[in-house]
C-alpha cells in the first residue's frame, strides 16, 4: 500500500497535506482499494464550517456508499470541481488529482497519524 | 452469533485473492480484483462464480409432483425430465417464501434451487407441508453440493473442452447429468446475469479441481473470477430479482412485476385465491425501474415520494446502483400504480437531499440473441 511519508493521516483513512495555512484533504491508496471503482463524489459546498473527525461528504462505489471525514476544523475554499465527471480519479490519482477539498485551517491539535502509525493501523486492520 | 461457513472452494478464492465477506452465513469473495472488471468480463466474455452457498433440495416419491404444483405458482405440468422452470415458492398470502429454480430430475423427482439466505426457512416450510401428505419425501441437500456458474458468451467455448456433454445440444433452462473435469456433474444452461451460461453441480470434493480447470481453460480467453459484488450489477441490469431487496413475504408475484410465473390454468396452489383476487381488482403499487434524473445513486431503503414537497413516501428503493454496462444510476422501486407508467417523474431521498428520478422500462439490459 502506497502511504506518501509527508502526508498525516485521520483513523476513517483521509489524509490531510499542509500547504500554509490551507488543508489539502483527500482519501488515502488504502481507502480506494477498498472501496472499489468510485463512481460518486459528493464534496461539500465551499463555505462549509468543517470539523475535524465529522462527515465532509461522501463517496459511492459500485457497490456502497461510504462517509469521509474531515481531519481537522476549518472553513472549505475549495473542492475538486473534477471529480463531478472524472470520479475515478479518487482510485487513479488519490494523492493527487483525486483530492476531495482544500480547508483554510491547521493540523494544530487534529488527532492525526503519521504515516508509520497508520500503516501499521491498516496493516492490522488488512491482517 | 456462529460462525460463517466455508463453501468447498474457500482455498481456492483466498488463493486467487478474492476479497472475502459474509454473505448468507457464508464467507465469500465480493470481488477479487475489480467489481467493474469482473462485471464487464461477464458481458463481454466470461466470468466464473461460486455460487455453492445456494441450497438444493429434493422433493422425490410418488406424490412429488402434485406437491411442487401445491406449493409453487408457476405450472410445471409441462416440463419434461431435463427441464428448469423459474417460479415463486408461495405462502397463504400468495407472497414469497423464495424465489427458485424447479428442476424436473424424473418423474418422481425434482430439485429445488433456492437462497441461501431462505435455504433453512424453506426447507423446514416444505417439510411441514410435507408430513401432512403421503409419498412425498423433502431433502435438504445443499450442504453436499458444490455450484460453479461459468456465464458469459464464451462460457461454453471454455467450458466444453472439460465435458463429454455436447454443450451446443443444450437448450437455454435445461440440463444433464454428466462429467466435468472427470467428476459427475449436473450441467445446467441457467444463470443469474442476464448473460449465456451454465451452473455445474457437482459433490464438494470435486469442486476445487472443476475450478481450477475452468480458470486454467478460461483465463486466456478473458475469463475472470467473479465475486458476489459482480453477481449483484448483473442481474441488477438484467432485470432479476433478489430476495430481500426486490422481493420478499410482503410483495406477491404480480407486484413484483413476475406475472409469466403465475399461472392459473392449473390446480389448485398455496395463495392462488389471492393472486386471483389481485389480478382481478387490479394492483395497488408495482415494482418498477427508474432512472435519475439529477446526480446522485439511489440505494436499497431508500424512500420515494410522488412530489418534492410531499411528507410522507408512497415506498421504497429495492435496488439501485451505478450500472456499469450502462454508464446510468438505475434503480427498482415499488410505486403506486398510478406512477408507474414509464416517463413519471418521481422523487428519491438520498440522504436528505430531494432528487428527481423517471420510471424507465426493464429489464434496463437485454443480451442480444444470437
Amino acid at each position: 500500500m502506497n502511504v506518501p511519508a509527508d502526508l498525516k493521516y485521520g483513523r476513517t483513512h483521509e489524509w490531510a497535506r499542509v500547504e500554509g495555512d490551507v488543508v489539502v484533504v483527500g482519501i488515502s491508496h488504502y481507502a480506494q482499494d477498498q472501496l472499489g471503482e468510485v463512481v460518486y463524489v459528493e464534496v461539500p459546498e465551499v463555505g462549509f464550517d468543517a470539523t475535524a473527525a465529522e462527515e465532509l461528504g461522501t463517496l459511492e462505489s459500485v457497490k456502497a456508499v461510504s462517509e469521509y471525514n474531515s481531519p481537522v476544523n476549518g472553513e472549505v475554499i475549495e473542492v475538486n470541481e473534477r471529480l463531478e465527471d472524472e470520479p475515478n480519479l479518487v482510485n487513479e490519482d488519490p494523492y493527487g488529482e483525486g483530492w476531495l477539498a482544500k480547508i483554510k485551517g491547521s493540523i494544530e491539535g487534529s488527532d492525526l497519524l503519521e504515516a508509520a502509525a497508520y500503516t501499521a493501523m491498516i496493516e492490522a486492520e488488512s491482517a | 452469533m456462529a460462525m460463517p461457513k466455508h463453501t468447498a472452494l474457500y482455498d481456492e478464492h483466498v488463493a486467487d485473492g478474492g476479497r472475502m465477506v459474509e454473505f448468507a452465513g457464508y464467507e465469500l469473495p465480493v470481488q477479487y480484483t475489480s467489481l467493474v472488471d469482473e462485471h464487464t468480463a461477464v458481458r463481454t466474455r466470461a466470468g466464473l462464480f461460486d455460487v455453492s452457498h445456494m441450497g438444493e433440495i429434493f422433493i422425490s416419491g410418488p406424490g412429488a409432483f402434485d406437491f411442487v404444483q401445491l406449493v409453487s405458482c408457476n405450472d410445471h405440468s409441462k416440463m419434461t425430465i431435463g427441464r428448469a422452470q423459474y417460479t415463486g415458492l408461495m405462502y397463504p398470502q400468495g407472497t414469497f417464501v423464495d424465489d427458485m429454480l424447479v428442476h424436473k430430475l424424473a418423474d418422481d423427482e425434482y430439485l429445488l434451487v433456492v437462497n441461501a439466505a431462505n435455504r433453512a426457512k424453506d426447507a423446514a416450510y416444505l417439510m411441514g407441508l410435507a408430513a401432512d401428505r403421503d409419498g412425498v419425501e423433502v431433502r435438504d441437500e445443499s450442504d453436499s453440493w458444490a455450484q460453479l456458474a461459468i456465464q458469459g458468451p464464451l462460457g461454453a467455448e471454455i467450458l466444453q473442452p472439460l465435458t463429454s456433454t455436447d454443450l451446443s445440444e443444450l437448450k437455454y433452462y435445461t440440463f444433464v447429468f454428466g462429467e466435468v473435469c472427470g467428476h459427475r456433474a449436473m450441467v445446467a444452461r441457467t444463470g443469474y446475469t442476464g448473460e449465456d451460461g451454465f451452473e455445474v453441480y457437482t459433490a464438494n470434493e470435486n469442486a476445487p479441481e472443476i475450478w481450477r480447470a475452468i480458470l486454467a481453460e478460461g483465463r486466456p480467453k478473458g475469463l475472470l473470477p467473479a465475486g458476489l459484488g459482480a453477481r449483484d450489477t448483473l442481474r441488477f441490469e438484467a432485470g432479476m430479482s433478489l430476495y430481500g431487496n426486490d422481493i420478499d413475504d410482503t410483495t406477491t408475484p404480480l407486484e413484483a412485476g413476475l406475472g409469466w410465473i403465475v399461472k392459473f390454468k392449473k390446480c389448485d396452489y398455496i395463495g392462488r385465491d389471492i393472486l386471483e383476487g389481485q389480478k382481478e381488482s387490479g394492483l395497488d403499487r408495482k415494482l418498477v425501474g427508474f432512472e435519475m434524473i439529477d446526480r446522485g445513486i439511489a440505494r436499497h431503503g431508500y424512500p420515494v415520494y410522488l412530489a418534492e414537497s410531499d411528507d410522507d413516501p408512497v415506498g421504497q428503493v429495492t435496488s439501485g446502483t451505478q450500472s456499469p454496462t450502462l454508464g446510468k444510476a438505475l434503480g427498482l422501486a415499488y410505486l403506486p400504480i398510478d406512477a408507474t407508467e414509464e416517463g413519471t417523474e418521481f422523487i428519491v431521498e438520498i440522504r436528505n437531499r430531494r432528487v428527481a428520478a423517471r420510471v424507465v422500462k426493464t429489464p434496463f439490459y437485454k443480451r442480444e440473441k444470437k
